[in-house]
C-alpha cells in the first residue's frame, strides 16, 4: 500500500448559490507530482484553496488528513507551519522590495529583532541557483537577489515564487496555473525545476490547462467537473484525449470549427506604424509595422511573448500610455485615433488580454458591463432606460450562450469563460466594423474556447474584419485564414494558412526572416 | 417564451427580488431609533418633542447636503477635503457681496453658486487632466479657501442679512404647501412603480407580486406623509430640509438613472476598463467636482442665511462630518459603491449625536469622541458583515 503524504475526505465547499466542491475525495503520494485538471469553474483553484488554508476550517465540510493527521488550518500559515506552500495564479510579490527582501518576507533571519542582510542575500543566490536564475548552463540567465522584483519578467518572478517556496522547508508544493503566463522556454526551466524537485522528495501538485505539459511532467492525474473527481490515473494508463474528454464530460472530435472563408474588401489597414517604450526614452516596442485585414477573414496575430502585438493594438485603440505614430485606415479611409472613445466611433472594437484590469467593472453586474461602452443605444437625453439595458443584456447572454443565473448577477461571481463573453459583449454591443481580440481564449475551458471560435466565425460571416492575436499556435493554425507574425517589435512574415505550419510560425517568430 | 429565458425569469426572482434586505441600512436604523431611544430617556423627552425634530431635522440638512456630493466624489475613488474651507469661503463672499456692497438676494446667491461650481471645476481639472491626487489638491483647497475666508471677510463677522436671504435658513415651508408637496411625491412614487413594473412586463422581465409592490408603495408614502405631518406639526418643513431633499432627489436621479452617473460608479470601480469602454473619464470627473462645488455653496448659503452671519469659523471641519456621513451611510472609501440617500441616513446619525448631547448639557469634546468611535463602528461593521457574506 502506497504511503498518501495527503488525503482530502469528502470534500464539499459552498459559495453562495453554487456548490464548487462536491464530496470530493482525492490523495497524493509521497514523492510524486500530482496534476489536477478541469475546465475553468470545475473547482480546482477551490480545492488547493481548501488543502492550504485560506478556506479556513469551518468554512467547508469533509477533512483534509496529512502526514496521516487530521489538518484544521485556520490560516495560510498554519498550512505553511507543516510544509504546505502555495504557489497562486496572482503572483503575491511586492514589486518595490528586492528579490532576497520578498524571499525571507515574513521569516527574515534576526538577531533580537535585527536584519541580517547578509545572510538573506546568500541565501538568496543559493535558492535562485537552485531553480536556474544562475548563470549556469540552460539556466534561464542570472537575476540578482537585490534586484527589485517589478523589475523582473513575469517568468522569472515566478520562479522567484518557487524560491521563495524552497526557503520555507516545502514538503507538498501547490502550483495553481503556474505556466499560465509564461513562454515555451520558460515553461521549459519550470518543468526542469519541478524535475528537480521531485528527485529531492518533494511533492508537487500541479494545477493546468496545459495538457502537454501535464503529460510530461506529471505522475498521476485527477480530472475534476463540475465539483466532483472524476478520475484519478497514472500517467501511463491516459492519454491526452483521455482528459480532455473526462475534463468535457464527451469527446471533442475538433478543437477548432473552421469554415471556408472568402476574402472580400480590406476592411482595415495600418501603415507604417511605430510604438514608443513608454519608460524608456527612444527605445521602440512596435517598428514600421503595416499590414491589411480583409472582410470576410480572420487574421491571425502570432508571436512570443514581448513581441509588441498587445502594443501595438493598444495603441492603434488609443489607449498605450506611450507615443505613437503611423496611419490606420478603416473601410478605405484614413481614421485618426487618440482615444478608444476615437476608435469605438471608428467602429473599431479591442477585446483586451486581461479582462479583469482592462475589460471588466467587477462590482457591476452583467448587464452594467454589456452597455458601458454603448450608453447611447440605451438612453435617451442622457437618461438609461433600464429595461432596454435589460433587454439588450438578456439578447447577449442567449447569443454568446453565457452562463449566468441573471443580467443582474455581478461579474465578479462568474467563472473566467463567462466573464470573456461579457466582455465580448460589451465589445459587440459597439457594433464594431473591425474586432480585435487580444487572447481571447486565455484561461478559459475547452468548452467556451469552442463557442468563442464559433462566435468568430459567425462575426466573420456578418462581414466583420476579425483579428486575432494568440500566444498559442495551435489556436492561431486552427482558425486563422491569414497569419501575421511578430518579433521583437519588428513583422518577420505574413502567411497563408495553406503555408503555414508550426515549423514555419516558429521560426519567423524566433527571429528567423521568411522562409 | 425560450427555455433560457424561463430558467432565467426564475432564478432573477431567487436572486435579486426575493426577500433581499439591506442588513446595513436594517442596522443603521436600528442603531438611530436606540440612540433615540436613550436621549429621549436621558432629555426626559425634550429630545422627541416636535420643536425639537424639527430642529434636529434642520441641524442634518447643511451635512446631508455636503454628503450627498461627497458620495459621488467618493464613489469615483477620489476625495474632497475642500469643501468645508469652500463652505466657509462662499458663506463669507455672499456676506461681502451682500452685507458690504449691497447685492440684493437674488444677485449673490447666483454669484455664489458659480464661484462654487467654478473652483470645483478647477480643483476637478487639476485631478483629472494634471493628474495630481485629489487628497493633495483638495488638501491645498481646504488651506487656500480657509485662507481666503479670513481675507474677504476681514477676519470679522459679517451681519446682519436681508430677510429674504435668511428665509433660506430659517423658514419654514407652509404647512398647507407641504402636504401639496406630499401628495404630489406619493402620486410620484405610485406612477414610477407602476411604470417600472409593467415596463418590466413588456421586456418579459422578473416582477415583483402586485401585493408586494403595493406594500412597498404604501410603506414609502406612509413615510412620506408622516414626516410631512409631524414637521407640520410645529411649523412646517423647514426650508434647508426641503432643498436638502430635493437636491438627494436630484443626485439620486442623476447617480442611479443617466449615463454620467453610470460612468462614475464605473470609473469608481473600475479606472482602466472604464477608459477602455470609451468613456470620458476625465470630463466626468470634473463634473463631479463641479456638484461638489455647487453643494458647498448651496450648504454655505443655508448656513450663513441660518446665522445670519458670515463667519471667519464658518463651516470648520464639516468636510469631515460630510465624508463620515458618506461613509455611515455606506459608501465604500475604494470606490465604486455607495448611495446619495445613504448620506442622509449619516448625516441624521451626525446631527442627532450633536443634538442629543447638546440637549443633555454634555460638554462638546464629548461630541468627537463619540463621532469619532461611530465612524470607525459603522465602517468596521460594514466589513464584518461583508466578510460574512
Amino acid at each position: 500500500m502506497p504511503e498518501y503524504l495527503l488525503e482530502m475526505k469528502h470534500i464539499t465547499k459552498e459559495f453562495p448559490g453554487v456548490k464548487a466542491l462536491n464530496e470530493v475525495d482525492f490523495k497524493i503520494k509521497k514523492g510524486e507530482v500530482h496534476a489536477i485538471c478541469g475546465e475553468n469553474g470545475a473547482g480546482k483553484s477551490t480545492l488547493i484553496k481548501t488543502m492550504c488554508g485560506v478556506y479556513p476550517i469551518g468554512t467547508y465540510e469533509g477533512e483534509v488528513v496529512y502526514d496521516n493527521e487530521v489538518q484544521k488550518f485556520v490560516e495560510i500559515k498554519d498550512a505553511e507551519d507543516v510544509g504546505i506552500i502555495c504557489i497562486h495564479q496572482e503572483l503575491a510579490l511586492v514589486p518595490e522590495l528586492s528579490v532576497g527582501e520578498n524571499i525571507f518576507l515574513g521569516n527574515q533571519p534576526n538577531k533580537f529583532g535585527v536584519v541580517r542582510w547578509d545572510e538573506i542575500y546568500y541565501k538568496t543566490q543559493q535558492l535562485l541557483s537552485r531553480v536556474g536564475l544562475d548563470k549556469s548552463e540552460g539556466a534561464y540567465g542570472a537575476v540578482s537577489p537585490e534586484e527589485k522584483i517589478k523589475n523582473l519578467g513575469i517568468g522569472q518572478k515566478q520562479l522567484v515564487e518557487i524560491a521563495k517556496a524552497l526557503s520555507k522547508n516545502t514538503k507538498l508544493l501547490l502550483l495553481d496555473e503556474p505556466t499560465a503566463a509564461l513562454t515555451e522556454h520558460e515553461v521549459d526551466i519550470l518543468l526542469d525545476i519541478i524535475n528537480g524537485l521531485r528527485n529531492e522528495g518533494v511533492t508537487c501538485i500541479y494545477v493546468s490547462h496545459k495538457l502537454d505539459e501535464v503529460m510530461r511532467i506529471a505522475d498521476t492525474v485527477t480530472v475534476i467537473r463540475d465539483g466532483c473527481s472524476i478520475a484519478t490515473k497514472s500517467i501511463d494508463e491516459i492519454t491526452k484525449n483521455d482528459i480532455i474528454r473526462m475534463m468535457v464530460g464527451r469527446e471533442l472530435s475538433n478543437l477548432f470549427p473552421r469554415e471556408k472563408h472568402t476574402q472580400g474588401d480590406v476592411g482595415f489597414e495600418i501603415k507604417n506604424f511605430n510604438v514608443y517604450h513608454p519608460d524608456i526614452p527612444g527605445k521602440m516596442l512596435v517598428k514600421d509595422i503595416s499590414f491589411k485585414a480583409y472582410k470576410g477573414e480572420i487574421l491571425g496575430i502570432s508571436g512570443l511573448m514581448g513581441a509588441g502585438r498587445t502594443e501595438l493594438f493598444s495603441a492603434i485603440y488609443g489607449a498605450f500610455p506611450a507615443k505613437s505614430f503611423g496611419e490606420v485606415y478603416v473601410d478605405g479611409e484614413k481614421v485618426d485615433i487618440k482615444s478608444p472613445i476615437d476608435a469605438i466611433k471608428q467602429d473599431i472594437s479591442l477585446l483586451t488580454e486581461d479582462r479583469k484590469r482592462f475589460g471588466l467593472v467587477l462590482g457591476m453586474d452583467v448587464k452594467q458591463n454589456t452597455t458601458l461602452s454603448s450608453l447611447d443605444q440605451v438612453s435617451q437625453y442622457s437618461v438609461i432606460d433600464q429595461n432596454a439595458e435589460i433587454y439588450h443584456a438578456m439578447e447577449f447572454v442567449k447569443f454568446l450562450k453565457t452562463k449566468t443565473p441573471s443580467v443582474e448577477q455581478l461579474v465578479g461571481n462568474l467563472s473566467g469563460g463567462n466573464q470573456q463573453k461579457v466582455v465580448l459583449a460589451k465589445a459587440l454591443m459597439t457594433k464594431p466594423k473591425v474586432m480585435v481580440l487580444d487572447e481571447p481564449t486565455r484561461g478559459i475551458d475547452v468548452g467556451a474556447k469552442y463557442e468563442i471560435y464559433k462566435i468568430m466565425n459567425e462575426l466573420v460571416d456578418h462581414g466583420v474584419v476579425v483579428i486575432m492575436i494568440s500566444s498559442d499556435l495551435e489556436e492561431i493554425l486552427g482558425m486563422s485564414d491569414r497569419i501575421v507574425v511578430m518579433c521583437e517589435g519588428e513583422m518577420k512574415g505574413e502567411f497563408g494558412i495553406e503555408e503555414a505550419t508550426q515549423e514555419v510560425i516558429m521560426h519567423a517568430a524566433t527571429g528567423g526572416s521568411q522562409l | 417564451m425560450s427555455k433560457v429565458e424561463n430558467r432565467t425569469d426564475k432564478e432573477v426572482k431567487n436572486d435579486k427580488l426575493g426577500g433581499s434586505i439591506d442588513i446595513r441600512t436594517f442596522t443603521m436604523v436600528g442603531g438611530l431609533i436606540l440612540l433615540w431611544i436613550f436621549f429621549t430617556y436621558m432629555t426626559d423627552g425634550t429630545f422627541l418633542s416636535i420643536r425639537n425634530i424639527s430642529n434636529l431635522t434642520r441641524q442634518m440638512a447643511i451635512v446631508g447636503v455636503l454628503g450627498s456630493g461627497m458620495v459621488l466624489v467618493i464613489v469615483t475613488g477620489n476625495i474632497d477635503l475642500s469643501i468645508g474651507s469652500l463652505l466657509g469661503f462662499l458663506s463669507g463672499i455672499a456676506a461681502v457681496l451682500m452685507v458690504w456692497n449691497g447685492w440684493g438676494t437674488a444677485m449673490t446667491i447666483t454669484a455664489v453658486v458659480l464661484i462654487g461650481i467654478t473652483v470645483g471645476m478647477l480643483q476637478g481639472i487639476i485631478v483629472a487632466y494634471l493628474s495630481v491626487p485629489a487628497f493633495i489638491v483638495t488638501l491645498g483647497g481646504l488651506l487656500i479657501f480657509r485662507g481666503g475666508l479670513l481675507g474677504v471677510t476681514k477676519s470679522m463677522s459679517i451681519a446682519p442679512f436681508d430677510e429674504s436671504y435668511k428665509y433660506i435658513g430659517q423658514a419654514y415651508v407652509s404647512p398647507l404647501v407641504g402636504v401639496i408637496l406630499a401628495i404630489a411625491a406619493i402620486v410620484l412614487i405610485m406612477l414610477l412603480a407602476f411604470n417600472k413594473r409593467r415596463s418590466r412586463l413588456k421586456y418579459n422581465y422578473a416582477v415583483e407580486s402586485i401585493p408586494k409592490m403595493m406594500g412597498k408603495v404604501a410603506l414609502k408614502a406612509t413615510l412620506v406623509l408622516g414626516s410631512v405631518i409631524l414637521l407640520n406639526q410645529y411649523r412646517g418643513i423647514p426650508v434647508p430640509v426641503f432643498v436638502m431633499i430635493l437636491v438627494m432627489i436630484i443626485l439620486t436621479f442623476i447617480a442611479e438613472k443617466t449615463t454620467f452617473g453610470r460612468s462614475i460608479y464605473a470609473i469608481g470601480g473600475n479606472i482602466e476598463a472604464t477608459k477602455y469602454s470609451g468613456i470620458k473619464v476625465r470630463k466626468n470627473l470634473v463634473i463631479v467636482f463641479m456638484i461638489n462645488g455647487l453643494m458647498a455653496a448651496l450648504a454655505g448659503i443655508i448656513l450663513s442665511a441660518r446665522l445670519n452671519a458670515g463667519t471667519p469659523t464658518a463651516g470648520l471641519n464639516m468636510e469631515l462630518d460630510a465624508i463620515a456621513a458618506a461613509v455611515i451611510g455606506g459608501t465604500s472609501m475604494s470606490g465604486g459603491a455607495g448611495k446619495v440617500a445613504g448620506a442622509a441616513l449619516g448625516a441624521l446619525f451626525m446631527a442627532t449625536i450633536d443634538n442629543g448631547m447638546s440637549l443633555m448639557n454634555m460638554d462638546a469634546y464629548w461630541q468627537y469622541v463619540v463621532k469619532g468611535i461611530i465612524l470607525v463602528t459603522a465602517v468596521w461593521f460594514d466589513i464584518y458583515t461583508k466578510k460574512k457574506k
